[in-house]
């Protein structure tokens, strides 16, 4: 019994200094140290806003990112503009109507005939940033602030289960090729080369056209391809390294069969690369999701690029920094996090690879 | 009394890493005189390669001197910024590197990449006095000469040793430093290397440090060595008289633990244990956790590591001096 | 009772080697070309030779690693007491061969998965052969390595490899291999990577395992010093080919064959005073009659010491 104790004692400490060590190794890379800041930064936003509504803090009927409404209203002097300019209150044609006004023929209600000097009371929708809306909503009423959290946890759970199944799909079958070799690996070798060669884009647009793309499909549409690519020759290469080293001989000597080895030697030797390949190829799932939602392929309800397409929509994307809410928010957002996975990358590169290590 | 062409005077050098400071050399310090060759003989992390590095001034980057001094001809190295050590680097002391034969570059031939090292230092040279003195080099070290219109990858390993030796020699350095030439080549290769350096060191009146973790090699090749352990030297003298007369309880083990083909089949001792780690303070002798026969002051480290002569010529660390 | 462990006849490993566009040449290297020795049981063969010259191959071979071309290999089976050919051995007949037969890599750093801890590379072999309880693995793991030196066993079995030295690290490489109890084990250049002042520990313990365990090495090393501390007979080998085989102290006095006399000539001697003879050797010469004369019968010059002849007594000898 004793010796038990001590021996699982011995395990704790060596995992627990094992784990020290690397995190020092990380933490000596700036690059990485500002990814996790990024991509905790926006995970907390993820969770905040289910909490938000949990605790009552927000009004689901006000701040819900999809069905959430706020009526705002702002009071607008109906004018005339004159016929030549400059006047007292207007210097050229662009000035009219100014702040606070609007023009009789701006409104288009037939029930309601302004005259001027009314004061029409007029629905202001998109509004810019206030109060009550930190980020100012859409045109639709809906506060952007619960839709960039909204898009922060389509944009964690669509890259992380597609960088999951595209990872678990390319070192399966990168580990496949290098153990076996010979046909399996020419044939495996001319699939990657083949799903390299598809252009992405357009080939999602096809499947798009057949299927719904929720986004648990496209987690799956984008990881499959991701799986079936380049990564595959990657992995397999790292793989061929660790297939030669004599503890794989020591193995089959061993009288090890040919799964054992491949699952229990040669894939967690593997490993560290494939979990680099993961964090990366978030970056390009996020990305791809905004690209496709920005081109309205896709059926979810609210994401960054959704954000996006709908502000272009609407008509508001070339209106420069007027309606500014609409599009720098979503943009930097979907900027900022993938660029914060790549940076964690960058960092666990230091981490696995020695020798670019400072010491 | 031949001149001295090397001394080095109580040299410390540490590496800085996450752990710690890690002393690799400490208080070495050892005399090279004209002609002379000189063995450096330990196992591996000893420190022998960190004093062949900083002869160089060759160091890492977390690698740091400091005290000490080496002194070349009388000229402090040490203090010497970079473009001055760029002068002395391979004209005052050059060096066959371990693993030297896989440093070739791959896509340049084999005597431009040789030539460039010449115009380095002699800068007015024309092209073909320098190929007339790469021919004679060729020659000392055995090649023929239409290696030097040929690529690395095309010579066998021992052929890219002689090119590495010829191209340290090419700038007529006076110390030439071996740090281990003939590790991967086979036994008759080394054989032939051996030879060569030899006839070398004979033929241009060289000094040269010879390091090795093969005390068999030392033994043929070099006149007078010292014994390194874990940054230290603990003995040093003449290689026949510490051959045949060791006072250091490492050196006894080093002598015993070495098969040999020749003379009876003996039993052989070994060593226990691991070198000690050189992070941070070290006190004492490092060598008495793992000495077979320690005394009582061993045990209680009282004595601090100081090589004092117990014959003409024979440097011995104190600490076993009184055990004796 | 068969007096041998292993028994190998004209054994041959080729391998064809690709060239020219489009990959048209094909030449052949003889990486293993047609030899044959025993090795009775309870003795040692030292198989010494330069890089290259085919003893891993030879190794690779002998272990199933690698097919062999040609060639007769017989084992010996504790199971039936007979001995038996390693051609067209069925799934249990291999598994029972892998527990026969064992191999101790040369790269201490290379040949323990970083991944698994110290008890699980221990653990593997019985596991694999389902041999025992699992409390009773657990034992055997503590015993073996105790055995080997790394006491106590508590403290070694959790770690990693990369915490341990060199030496502990082919310790632990020499605990896997024996936990078995194999009758035979291929060391290929075990010591080469370690620190010169430890390798005689890893020899000696490795020599009274074998007195203990009743086990005979194949020792593969280009260390004629080694060879001659580790085992009874040497077999020199050169481009493939065994050139002479004999027992240790007689091939050192007398060695026969000009590249024995050339390789004992080129070994440095720990002693300053000592003159080595010279002996050249004009190895393209040699290279030429080798391959004039491919047929490699040894001739027994008396007192069990076989050199190959390659048919030109009277230019060689």
């Amino acid at each position: 019994m004793d010796n038990s104790l001590n021996e699982k004692e011995i395990q704790k400490r060596v995992r627990r200094e094992a784990i020290k060590r690397n995190w020092l190794l990380f933490r000596q890379s700036t690059l990485g140290m500002i990814g996790i800041c990024i991509i905790f930064f926006f995970f907390i936003l993820a969770i905040l806003q289910p909490i938000l509504f949990m605790t009552g803090v927000w009004d689901e009927g006000v701040y819900h990112p999809v069905v959430g409404y706020e009526e705002l209203k702002v009071n607008l002097l109906v004018v005339e503009c004159p016929d030549e300019y400059p006047t007292q209150k207007y210097e050229s044609v662009g000035d009219c109507p100014g702040d606070g006004e609007i023009t009789q023929r701006q409104i288009y209600n037939p029930n309601i005939n302004p005259q001027v000097g009314d004061i029409h009371e007029s629905l202001l929708q998109p509004s810019p940033p206030s109060s009550r809306h930190l980020l100012g909503t859409d045109s639709l009423g809906r506060d952007i602030f619960s839709q960039i959290m909204e898009g922060s946890q389509v944009a964690f759970i669509l890259g992380l289960m597609s960088a999951i199944i595209g990872v678990s799909i390319s070192t399966l079958l990168g580990t496949i090729a290098a153990f076996y070799g010979g046909r399996v690996d020419a044939y495996l070798m001319r699939q990657s080369d083949l799903v390299l060669m598809l252009p992405s884009l357009p080939f999602l647009f096809i499947v798009s056209a057949f299927a719904e793309l929720k986004i648990w499909h496209l987690a799956v549409v984008l990881g499959v391809i991701g799986g079936l690519g380049g990564s595959v020759i990657t992995i397999k290469s790292q793989a061929l390294q660790v297939k030669v080293k004599p503890f794989v001989d020591s193995a089959r000597i061993t009288g090890g069969s040919n799964m054992k080895i491949i699952f229990s030697h040669i894939l967690p030797n593997v490993a560290p690369l494939a979990l680099l390949f993961m964090v990366f190829s978030v970056t390009g799932a996020i990305a791809s999701e905004s690209t496709l939602s920005f081109l309205g392929l896709l059926n979810i309800e609210m994401s960054w690029g959704i954000m996006i397409y709908l502000s272009q929509t609407d008509g508001y994307i070339f209106s420069g920094m007027a309606y500014w809410w609409l599009i720098l928010p979503a943009g930097l957002a979907v900027t900022f996090l993938s660029g914060g996975f790549y940076l964690v990358g960058r960092g666990l590169d230091d981490v696995f690879n020695p020798r670019l290590r400072k010491r | 009394m031949s001149k001295t062409v090397l001394k080095v005077d109580k040299l410390n050098m540490h590496y800085e890493t996450l752990a710690g400071n890690v002393s690799a050399v400490r208080d070495v310090s050892f005399e090279l005189k004209e002609g002379q060759s000189f063995g450096l003989v330990g196992e591996s992390g000893c420190g022998k390669t960190s004093v062949a590095m900083s002869l160089l001034q060759l160091q890492a980057d977390n690698a740091k001197i400091s005290s000490g001094s080496i002194k070349l001809d009388g000229d402090e190295i040490v203090t010497k910024s970079e473009k001055e050590l760029r002068k002395i680097r391979w004209k005052g002391i050059s060096i066959v590197f371990q693993g030297a034969m896989n440093s070739w570059n791959p896509v340049v031939k084999i005597g431009e990449q040789i030539r460039e090292a010449i115009r380095e230092h002699f800068p007015n040279t024309t092209k073909i006095e320098n190929t007339e003195k790469i021919q004679k080099l060729f020659d000392i070290v055995g090649l023929d000469h239409s290696i030097m219109e040929r690529f690395p990858h095309e010579l066998s390993g021992g052929m890219k040793q002689r090119a590495v030796i010829a191209l340290a020699l090419s700038c007529d350095p006076k110390v030439l430093i071996a740090d281990e030439p003939t590790t991967a080549l086979d036994v008759v290769i080394q054989d032939q290397i051996l030879k060569e350096i030899s006839k070398v060191q004979e033929l241009l009146g060289l000094s040269l440090i010879y390091i090795s973790h093969d005390i068999a090699v030392i033994a043929e090749m070099t006149s007078n060595m010292a014994v390194m352990y874990a940054g230290s030297i603990v003995e040093m003298g003449k290689t026949s008289e510490i051959f045949s007369n060791p006072k250091h309880a490492y050196t006894k083990l080093l002598l015993e633990s070495t098969p040999s083909i020749v003379g009876e089949k003996k039993k052989l001792r070994s060593l226990d244990g691991e070198p000690p780690s050189l992070i941070g303070d070290i006190k004492g002798c490092t060598f008495s956790p793992r000495c077979p026969d320690p005394s009582d002051h061993c045990k209680n480290q009282t004595l601090e590591m100081k090589l004092i002569e117990v014959e003409k010529d024979h440097f011995v660390d104190q600490c076993c001096v009184k055990c004796v | 009772m068969p007096k041998n462990v292993i028994e190998i006849k004209n054994l041959e490993k080729y391998f064809e080697v690709n060239a020219g566009f489009l990959n048209r040449k094909k030449s052949i290297v003889k990486a293993v070309d047609n030899i044959s020795f025993n090795i009775p049981i309870g003795e040692s063969l030292g198989l010494v030779g330069q890089s290259g010259c085919g003893k891993t191959t030879t190794a690779r071979t002998l272990c199933l690693l690698d097919q062999k071309t040609n060639g007769e290999v017989n084992y010996y089976n504790t199971e039936t007491k007979e001995m038996e050919n390693i051609d067209n051995l069925n799934d249990s007949e291999l598994k029972k061969f892998r527990s026969n037969i064992q191999m101790i890599f040369q790269d201490p750093y290379e040949s323990l998965n970083p991944r698994w801890t110290i008890k699980d590379i221990i653990l593997e072999p019985l596991n694999i052969h389902n041999i025992g309880s699992l409390g009773d693995r657990e034992e055997a793991v503590k015993e073996i390595l105790t055995t080997v030196g790394l006491t106590p066993p508590e403290n070694y079995m959790p770690r990693y490899p990369h915490e341990l030295s060199g030496g502990q690290r082919q310790r632990v490489s020499i605990a896997r291999t024996l936990i078995m109890k194999p009758k035979f084990v291929v060391c290929d250049e075990p010591t080469s990577m370690l620190d010169v002042s430890i390798r005689i520990s890893i020899m000696d313990l490795m020599l009274n395992l074998a007195k203990d365990l009743e086990v005979s090495y194949l020792y593969i090393t280009h260390d004629l010093a080694v060879a001659r501390y580790m085992c009874n007979r040497i077999a020199v080998m050169f481009n493939g080919k065994i050139v002479e085989i004999a027992e240790t102290e007689e091939l050192l006095k007398n060695p026969v064959h000009p590249y024995t006399k050339r390789l004992i000539s080129s070994i440095p001697v720990p002693d300053p005073q000592y003159e080595r003879k010279e002996y050249d050797l004009n190895f393209d010469e040699l290279d030429e009659i080798i391959s004039n004369n491919p047929d490699t019968d040894m001739v027994d010059i008396g007192t069990d010491h076989f050199v190959a002849t390659h048919d030109v007594k009277d230019i060689l000898f």
